[in-house]
Parts: structure tokens; C-alpha cells; sequence
């Protein structure tokens, strides 16, 4: 039999390595690799009305990068992004913080933390869905205001507007921030904090000389979450802004839906690139390998 | 995930929810008509797979199919563009294809479908002229647009052009149509409304809404471009370039300045604009002023002086369908000109493509609201039992004559319609 024959330690640990790294690899080439390949390779080819065909043209492209229309939804998709981010981040680390240094009790702050969660048991849309009666122009928000007497006009620019996309995203998105900063928090040595109370720092010191960077990892982990979900997101956008705002993945979704699948194509390959490049000078900034 | 809230399913599932008790009294009232006719037991066998816009595509019809015809008929409800999508690209997908006429135009030519033989369709003599000459009555104009009759027939059963007279091989049989106009919010508004161009009025600023659906967003455009005066269209459904920059010129400077509260894409969006008070005034289909009213909040589909952007739509075959089951399709086909279903879309405000079959599946009352335009002498009721019009009601835009005779345009593909897609995409991003 085969198995009687010797093999040399060092190689059969390498054969072990190969094994245990193939599941993965098979997994991420046929549902990660093969799929934005065949992305790419359409965004070459041809359409018309009913049908695309194989094709080398960059027409695709060019069309997508000189439209103004690209540009100006590029720009509004950063605006949200940007504003989104500002939010989730602040909000994201005020919570982590109040959870990792104020609670002191481990089952306290895990109690708290799963009160977090409890949103995400419902699916996304609903949660977003569900701002659209609250903020109406009849909706609970104008006649509580208006039952109050701080406004007698309802506020107009509650639903249907940027704010409205952004309070979505926010709300949304929070979590993803909460999550890993509590996370690198929880890793800080307490001893740390209070080595800096004994040299003398002040409490605004030992947030930003101690705690920040040491929960930068965090903050970065959270960033590219945030940053990724709302670049490429298309039905938030259409259903706060009242179908009035467009998103970069809003113009894919449309050119799908007018069976443009090579254009849609070439639209997704700039966003992919765009998002990475993004990924990519925020990776600059953080070594998250280095600080895990 | 995202498809889930484009397409009609969470407004069907509540119009399913009190419908079983409905659809009982909706078979009652008509008596059965001796179907099926041709095959013996093996007909139990066949599935036929129907996919379409949800307008008709209600799973009574596929209850009522199985009591009558015997085979079962599997029914997918999607939005205008997927099933587009799903008509040109995926013809394995499915056996029948309900879309509309200027669908048909758009995929007819991707050779998915089969012409329809119309020596086989038993009622094809009492089929309105609207979908075979193009003329409702022979004193009417054909209307501009994707006129049905234009793209109804075909050379042959091979064929994938489209010939403009009553050629024998029909594209898709037509089963409902319409005549679409604005509604509004008559309590909110307070004073009469009788043309297009009160959609772009400053007085409605913040509370006016459009469809995003840009073939049939262009076409209430034009209506009201033309009700201003700003332009006369030699052919509002086929527009040159320069038709198509003017148009969505005029509504990106109405976008910019807040005219528009939304737009919506999908029937249930629209129901809960107006439901809200979100909205005043929008285009609108007629199954959503319907649900509007359910509700107990006025709600008109109102006529207007330039009149109405209609469409229609009927029952493509596929390319696969052969055998017995292409025998069960037009066995279908024949069963739904019959008047059963007719009867059953037209009590939710359509029209039937053989309305002579429908009136024996309604109630003389019934018949007179819906299709004679008369004042309703009892409640009337929608096919889910719910009562829609008091005793005395009249239907807005009164008769099928008077509605269905005053079309202006219909649903269009233009030659430029990737050009007008494009300039579209940028007046929803402007």
C-alpha cells in the first residue's frame, strides 16, 4: 500500500498547509474572483436593446467617465458618505466608550451591548422603511412639533431629503462602528489609563494621547464597514430621497433594469476601483495587521 | 431582497388576504361555460408558467384555471423592467409572458416569443379594433405612440418583424388595457382640475410626483409640455433628440426649483404618496386610485381636456412552448377572452380586450358603472369584496367610449429611446 512509504516531515506539513488552504481558496475564486472577473470581461463588451454580445469596446467607460451625471452622483454618494461617516464615527466611538470605561460590570456591559443589537433582529428595509410615516409631512414628527408649538408649518425637509438619506445611514450604520471600537477598547490595558492619571494627564489627555489611538484599529475596522455599505448602496438613497437623489449604485441598479449589462458592468468595475483605492489610503493610515 | 419591495408583493398579499371569501361570490356570478374542450385526462399534467406586471396577474385567475381547465398555471409577479428583463433574456424562464405592447416592441425581436395563430382564438372576431386596426370606432385617430395594432402583428409563426395589417400571426393577444391620466387629492387641492399642465403648477410646489419609469414617465411629460403650450409634438412617442432635451429640460428646472415631492416606481409607493398627503397631484394608475379610496380618502382619476396616455397589455407565447402544453396555452388563451377574467379585471377599473364576453360575468349594474359610464344604482363592489362607489357614483371619465375614445397617446419605445434613457437618468441625478 501507498501509505506505507515514508514522507519527510517538513514536506508533509506543507502538504497539510496546502489542504487546509484549499477550501478557502475554492470558495473565494468561484465566489469572489470568478464572478468579478466575468465583470470585468463584460464591461468590454457590446448591448443593444435586448441583448449584450461579446465585444471589445471601451465605449462603456467612456460614456460612464465623461458623463456630468457620474460626476455629480459621485460627488453626492462622498457627500453621504462623508456626512455618514461623521456621525456613525462620533456616535460609534461615544458608545463604545461609555460601554468599555463607564459600565464597570462585565455582565452589565455585555447586557448592554446585546440592547445594541436588538435593532438588526428586524431586516434593514423595514428599519429604514419605518422613518418614512415618522417623518411625513403628517407623520409623527411634524404633529408632535406642531402639537408643541415650536413649528406651526410642517417641516418639509424631513422626508424626501438628504437629511433624510443621512439619518437612514446613520442609523443603519452606527452599529458597525459601535461594534469594533468596543472591541479594541475592551483590549486597552486599564493600567494604561491609570499610569496616565498618575503622570498627570487630564481626562481630554488620556482620551487623545491614550485611548484614540490606541482604539485607531477600531476606528478603522468600523470606517471601511461604513464607508463600504454606503458607497454602494442603491435603496436607501431611492427611498429617503424620495427617488429624487441618485447614488452610484443607484446607476447600476437603472442600467440593469434597462437590461444595460455591460454598461452596469463598467459602472461597477470604477466603483470597485474607486471603493479600494478608498480602502487603500485608509489602510495607509492604520496598519491594522500590525495593531490586531 | 431589494426586488421584494419594487415588485407588488406586499400590496397583493393584503388585497389575498380578504379575497377568499370574494372570489367565491366573483365565480358564482357567472355560470361555466363547458371548458375544457379538447383533451382528456393527461391536460392534469401541465404546468404553464406565467410571469407579468401584476396588474393581472392574480392568483384567482390561477385558482379559477385549474377549476375550469384542469392544468395548473404558476404565476410570477414582477415590475415593468424585470420583466423586461426576464422576457429578453431568460426565454426558458417561462411559458406565458403578460407584458405590455411596448415591451412587446422592445423584446419581440430578441425572438423569445412565437406568433400566435388567430384562426385558433375562438373570439378573435369580437377583439376590439383598437388592438387590430387601431381604431376603437371608425371615426377615431389613432393615437401617437406604441399604438398596440402597430406592434400586434407579425409576418408569420417564424417571423420577428412587425407588419401593420391583420396578418393572421399575432404577437400577443391582448388582455387588459387602460386609459391612464393624473389623480388627485380633491380635499387637498379644493378646485376643478382639467389639464395635464397643472402637474408643473407652482401652486402644487413640494407636493406633485411623476413615475420613474422612463418609458412611461417621457409619455406623461409630453402630455403636459404640450397642455402648456411650450410645444407641439409631431409624434410625442417617437421624439428626436432635441424633443427629448426641450422635454426633460422643462421638468429638471421644475425638479430644481421643488416641484417634485418624490418619484415613484412601483404601485404601492404611489398608493402610499397620496394615501399620506405626501402628494396632491401625480400620475397615477387606475388599481391605485382604487386602493387610495379603499381607504376611505378621496382620491380622483381625473379626466382631462388633452386627454389620456393609455396602455395595453396581452399574452405572449414562448419559443419553447409546443405539444400539449402549446394546445393548453391557447386553451388558455381562449378560456381567459371568455369573459370570466375580463369580468374580473374590469370590476377593478380595466377594460377587457372582448368586453361583449365580460358583461355576461357581471352584474347589469356592475356592467352599467364600469363600462357604460352610468351612476351606480347599488354599492359597488371590487372583485375582494370590498365596496368601492355608493349607490349614484359615476365613474370618473364616464364611459368606455368616452375614455378609451379620447386617448392621446400610448406606452412608447422611441428610436432614441437609449439616448432619452440616458438624458432621463440624468434628470432623476440632476
Amino acid at each position: 500500500m501507498k501509505t506505507t512509504k515514508k514522507i519527510d516531515p517538513s514536506k508533509r506539513a506543507e502538504r497539510v498547509s496546502w489542504m487546509l488552504v484549499t477550501p478557502l481558496a475554492c470558495v473565494l475564486g468561484f465566489f469572489l474572483l470568478l464572478p468579478i472577473l466575468t465583470i470585468v470581461t463584460v464591461s468590454f463588451w457590446n448591448f443593444n436593446e435586448w441583448s449584450f454580445f461579446p465585444d471589445f469596446i471601451l465605449d462603456n467607460y467612456v460614456y460612464h467617465l465623461t458623463s456630468a451625471v457620474t460626476w455629480a452622483t459621485y460627488l453626492k454618494t462622498l457627500k453621504f458618505m462623508v456626512l455618514t461617516w461623521c456621525f456613525c464615527a462620533v456616535i460609534g466611538f461615544t458608545v463604545a466608550y461609555f460601554l468599555a470605561f463607564h459600565v464597570r460590570s462585565l455582565p452589565v456591559q455585555i447586557a448592554l451591548f446585546l440592547v445594541c443589537t436588538i435593532p438588526f433582529w428586524t431586516s434593514n428595509i423595514i428599519r429604514m422603511i419605518s422613518w418614512i410615516p415618522f417623518l411625513g409631512r403628517n407623520g409623527i414628527a411634524n404633529s408632535s412639533l406642531i402639537s408643541l408649538g415650536v413649528i406651526d408649518e410642517p417641516l418639509e425637509w424631513l422626508l424626501y431629503s438628504d437629511f433624510a438619506v443621512v439619518l437612514a445611514f446613520v442609523h443603519l450604520y452606527a452599529l458597525f462602528m459601535v461594534v469594533p471600537i468596543f472591541n479594541t477598547m475592551m483590549r486597552i490595558d486599564k493600567s494604561l489609563i491609570e499610569a496616565a492619571r498618575d503622570a498627570g494627564a487630564s481626562g481630554l489627555q488620556i482620551l487623545t494621547n491614550v485611548i484614540i489611538p490606541l482604539a485607531k484599529p477600531g476606528i478603522m475596522i468600523g470606517s471601511i464597514f461604513v464607508v463600504t455599505l454606503v458607497m454602494g448602496d442603491f435603496i436607501t438613497v431611492r427611498h429617503m430621497s424620495g427617488g429624487q437623489s441618485a447614488s452610484v449604485g443607484r446607476i447600476i441598479s437603472n442600467e440593469i433594469a434597462l437590461l444595460q449589462y455591460p454598461a452596469a458592468a463598467a459602472s461597477s468595475v470604477v466603483l470597485l476601483c474607486t471603493v479600494l483605492l478608498m480602502i487603500g489610503v485608509m489602510m495607509r493610515f492604520v496598519d491594522i495587521r500590525k495593531e490586531l | 431582497m431589494t426586488k421584494q419591495l419594487d415588485t407588488k408583493g406586499i400590496s397583493r398579499r393584503s388585497i389575498l388576504k380578504g379575497s377568499a371569501a370574494a372570489a367565491g361570490a366573483a365565480i358564482g356570478s357567472g355560470a361555466v361555460t363547458g371548458f375544457p374542450t379538447i383533451w382528456a385526462q393527461n391536460i392534469k399534467d401541465v404546468t404553464l408558467r406565467q410571469f407579468g406586471t401584476g396588474v393581472s396577474n392574480i392568483n384567482e385567475v390561477a385558482a379559477k384555471v385549474k377549476e375550469d381547465l384542469g392544468f395548473t398555471l404558476e404565476m410570477t409577479a414582477l415590475d415593468s423592467d424585470s420583466v423586461t428583463q426576464r422576457a429578453a433574456t431568460q426565454p426558458k424562464s417561462f411559458d406565458i409572458a403578460d407584458i405590455e405592447y411596448w415591451i412587446c416592441k422592445k423584446v419581440w425581436g430578441a425572438g423569445n416569443l412565437q406568433a400566435m395563430d388567430t384562426s385558433k382564438i375562438k373570439n378573435y372576431d369580437k377583439i376590439v379594433g383598437t388592438f387590430k386596426s387601431g381604431k376603437l370606432t371608425p371615426e377615431s385617430v389613432i393615437a401617437q405612440g406604441t399604438a398596440p395594432h402597430t406592434v400586434g402583428f407579425t409576418s408569420g409563426p417564424e417571423g420577428t418583424d412587425f407588419v401593420q395589417e391583420e396578418s393572421g400571426w399575432m404577437t400577443l393577444i391582448p388582455t387588459i388595457y387602460n386609459a391612464d391620466t393624473l389623480g388627485i387629492r380633491p380635499d387637498l387641492i379644493g378646485r376643478p382640475i382639467d389639464t395635464w399642465a397643472e402637474l408643473l403648477n407652482p401652486e402644487f410646489k413640494g407636493k406633485a410626483s411623476i413615475l420613474d419609469i422612463s418609458s412611461i414617465g417621457i409619455m406623461d411629460m409630453a402630455m403636459v409640455v404640450e397642455a402648456m403650450g411650450e410645444y407641439k409634438y409631431p409624434d410625442k412617442g417617437n421624439m428626436t433628440q432635441e424633443e427629448i432635451d426641450m422635454t426633460l429640460g422643462i421638468f429638471t428646472e421644475a425638479k430644481k426649483n421643488g416641484q417634485f415631492r418624490a418619484f415613484w416606481k412601483s404601485f404601492d409607493e404611489s398608493v402610499n404618496l397620496m394615501a399620506s398627503g405626501e402628494v396632491v397631484i401625480q400620475s397615477m394608475w387606475s388599481p391605485a386610485i382604487t386602493a387610495v379610496r379603499a381607504k376611505g380618502i378621496p382620491c380622483v382619476y381625473q379626466p382631462l381636456k388633452e386627454g389620456y396616455r393609455s396602455w395595453g397589455g396581452g399574452l405572449g407565447l414562448s419559443k419553447n412552448l409546443s405539444g400539449l402544453e402549446l394546445d393548453a396555452a391557447y386553451e388558455y388563451i381562449n378560456w381567459y377572452l371568455d369573459g370570466w377574467v375580463g369580468g374580473f379585471l374590469m370590476r377593478q377599473g380595466y377594460y377587457s380586450a372582448v368586453p361583449e364576453t365580460s358583461k355576461n360575468f357581471m352584474t347589469e349594474d356592475e356592467w352599467g358603472f364600469w363600462f357604460e359610464g352610468k351612476p351606480a344604482e347599488g354599492d359597488i363592489k371590487n372583485p375582494f369584496g370590498d365596496v368601492m362607489e355608493k349607490a349614484g357614483a359615476v365613474r370618473d371619465g364616464g364611459s368606455f367610449y368616452d375614455r378609451m375614445g379620447s386617448v392621446a397617446c400610448w406606452n412608447a419605445v422611441m428610436d432614441e429611446n437609449r439616448y432619452m434613457v440616458r438624458k432621463w437618468n440624468e434628470f432623476i441625478a440632476a
